[in-house]
């Protein structure tokens, strides 16, 4: 299997805190993988830095082995690397439907010339983006949102909406960063068919912080538990579970000694 | 009494003035707006900004008249505007190169933006002074006025004369065809949505693919036609002078304010509101009210609640009650 993402040594400091503390992984491509780790163990920082949202304090990433450090969001986005957020984010004041159709950025009337001259072109463009958002929605179950405002969704209805923009391009990588949180089961279970889907007839690479181990169990293949910053261990969901190193960082040694004494 | 003249005095001193006012300062409000929407800062340079664009619009104007090309009854300042426009687009895109950018690349808090947009406003200021010089400048020419008050007493027999300077009725119509221009391209173009996006949610919008800094350049380009439109109109209805403009930014700053910072629509309204209050505060009603009461009750003094001194402490009142009881404005724009 070819590595799609590849990062090297990586660390984020914010101030004397060192949320990403070295951090080494590969994310092969066509995977699933799955990013786990107490709180605080620089999951969703990880994210922000390969993402493009903050700048590593030192460290590479490399995204089929093109150095793609630094590089701002929208630039990763037409290279084909797509996130989302924990905590939803959407444009409130516009409905899903257009909220879809933001995505991709950089359409011919996005400039000042077009927009009043190319009509005809611009026009034609946007029909195929309204059919794509329509289909999306459709894809989602949540076709009958299409004109309701996106600030006066739920928050799993969000969640979707977010899953959604990721599919109105072809992307190459997908980063989620706890795409399940705070969804019911029903919602869940669309969103791990939609996950699973999409990876499996539109060849996505997922990366995804989840904190429900049935959800991860269900998806991933292989599993990064992540902890204090560093990549702690690797393996199918099975190995993770029976790795002690693991079971120390989520439930401390306190456990273990008891064990070991009786 | 006499209802139909009360009417006539109140269009002419307070209803005809105060709409101009409004349209002028509802297009200052809306370059303020969008800024802050956009580029999340309050401009205090947009007052100087507006002093650029009709600078460039003044020395145009002047140059044209030189060459003795003119609209005929309309000003020739219309024909310069595009070239205000344009001297002005140049200045900001200039500046967010050389200045913005940099703080931007930073993200700087809004409150580092705001001085720094103060210290451009100095630089504007004295650019524009030492250009033209600090005195007032008379650029206006064409028809003076579309109904003169004599001509008005003469067609309608009554004793209040009505006057419509042929400023008030263009701003009036510029005005209303910027803004619809506007709120077109906002709503239903591309970039409009691009820009609305990027004003919803600044890191979606980026992983969206949106890029920023075509954004950002949009958005001064938009701003500098507000500016130096506002510029121009009010310089063609009042007088051009650098200093003007300079002050200029209170009554602009409490429109986009009052109306709700980010919220364009806020902003017009705004505009008006101020406007209005300004007017109608430091107007003498007494001519007015004598037409309403009978003769016996006519008053005395001049009925005017404040002097025109203290014309900008109107909109600092309005300010304060708008900040303390809605902070977020009428029309609930971005927290302040």
């Amino acid at each position: 299997m070819t590595t799609v993402i590849r990062v090297e040594d990586l660390h984020r400091h914010f101030g004397g805190f060192h949320a990403v503390d070295g951090a080494t992984l590969e994310i092969a491509d066509g995977s699933i993988t799955g990013l786990v780790g107490p709180n605080g163990a620089g999951k969703t920082t990880l994210f922000n830095v390969v993402a493009g949202a903050l700048p590593p304090t030192s460290g590479r990433v490399f995204m089929d082995g093109e150095d793609i450090t630094g590089l701002p969001p929208h630039e990763l986005f037409h290279e084909g690397l797509l996130r989302t957020f924990q905590i939803a984010h959407e444009f409130p004041s516009m409905t899903c439907r257009e909220n879809l159709m933001m995505v991709p950025g950089s359409q011919s009337g996005e400039t000042l010339w077009n927009a009043w001259i190319g009509r005809g072109r611009i026009a034609q463009e946007e029909r195929a983006l309204l059919k794509k958002a329509d289909e999306v929605l459709d894809f989602l179950t949540v076709s009958h949102l299409k004109d309701e405002k996106a600030g006066n969704l739920s928050g799993g209805q969000k969640k979707l909406l977010e899953l959604g923009r990721t599919m109105m391009v072809d992307a190459k990588v997908v980063f989620l960063d706890e795409v399940g949180a705070g969804v019911n089961r029903t919602l869940l279970n669309t969103i791990g068919d939609a996950i699973k889907r999409l990876n499996e007839e539109r060849g996505y690479t997922f990366c995804m912080i989840e904190h429900d181990m049935d959800f991860i169990g269900r998806l991933c293949d292989p599993v990064i538990v992540m902890a204090e910053g560093k990549v702690l261990a690797e393996g199918s969901i099975d190995q993770i579970k029976s790795n002690d190193a693991v079971i120390e960082a989520y439930l401390g040694t306190g456990l273990k000694n008891k064990e070991t004494a009786s | 009494m006499d209802f139909l003249n009360a009417f006539v005095a109140l269009s002419n001193f307070v209803l005809i003035p105060a709409i101009a006012y409004g349209s002028q300062l509802a297009l200052g409000a809306l370059g303020v707006t969008l800024i802050y929407g956009i580029l999340r800062f309050s401009n205090f340079a947009h007052g100087d900004t507006m002093a650029f664009g009709t600078m460039v619009a003044i020395l145009f104007t002047w140059w044209f008249q030189s060459m003795g090309i003119s609209l005929g009854p309309l000003p020739t300042a219309l024909l310069a505007i595009p070239f205000g426009i344009a001297g002005a687009a140049a200045l900001l895109l200039l500046t967010d190169r050389v200045v913005y950018r940099f703080y931007r690349a930073q993200k700087a808090k809004p409150v580092i933006l705001v001085i720094v947009s103060m210290g451009v406003m100095f630089i504007y200021n004295g650019l524009t002074r030492v250009v033209l010089g600090p005195d007032d400048q008379r650029f206006a020419d064409g028809e003076r006025f579309l109904i003169g008050a004599l001509d008005f007493r003469r067609m309608t027999g009554l004793e209040e004369g009505l006057a419509i300077k042929s400023t008030q009725a263009i701003t009036l119509v510029t005005a209303i065809i910027v803004v619809a221009l506007l709120f077109w391209f906002l709503t239903y173009t591309r970039t409009g949505k691009s820009m609305r996006a990027y004003s919803d949610n600044e890191d979606l919008a980026l992983l969206s693919g949106i890029n920023p800094e075509r954004v950002v350049m949009v958005t001064w380009l938009i701003v500098a036609a507000l500016a130096t439109i506002a510029g121009v109109l009010y310089g063609l209805d009042k007088s051009y002078k650098p200093f003007t403009y300079f002050q200029l930014l209170l009554p602009v700053f409490a429109s986009a304010i009052v109306g709700g910072l980010g919220s364009p629509l806020g902003a017009i309204a705004g505009g008006f509101i101020i406007a209005f209050s300004e007017v109608g505060i430091v107007y003498a009603w007494k001519r007015v009210v004598a037409h309403m009461v009978p003769e016996a009750w006519e008053p005395e003094g001049l009925l005017q609640l404040l002097s025109t001194d203290y014309k900008f402490a109107v909109s600092f009142v309005i300010l304060v009650i708008v900040l303390l009881f809605r902070p977020t404005g009428l029309f609930r724009g971005k927290a302040v």
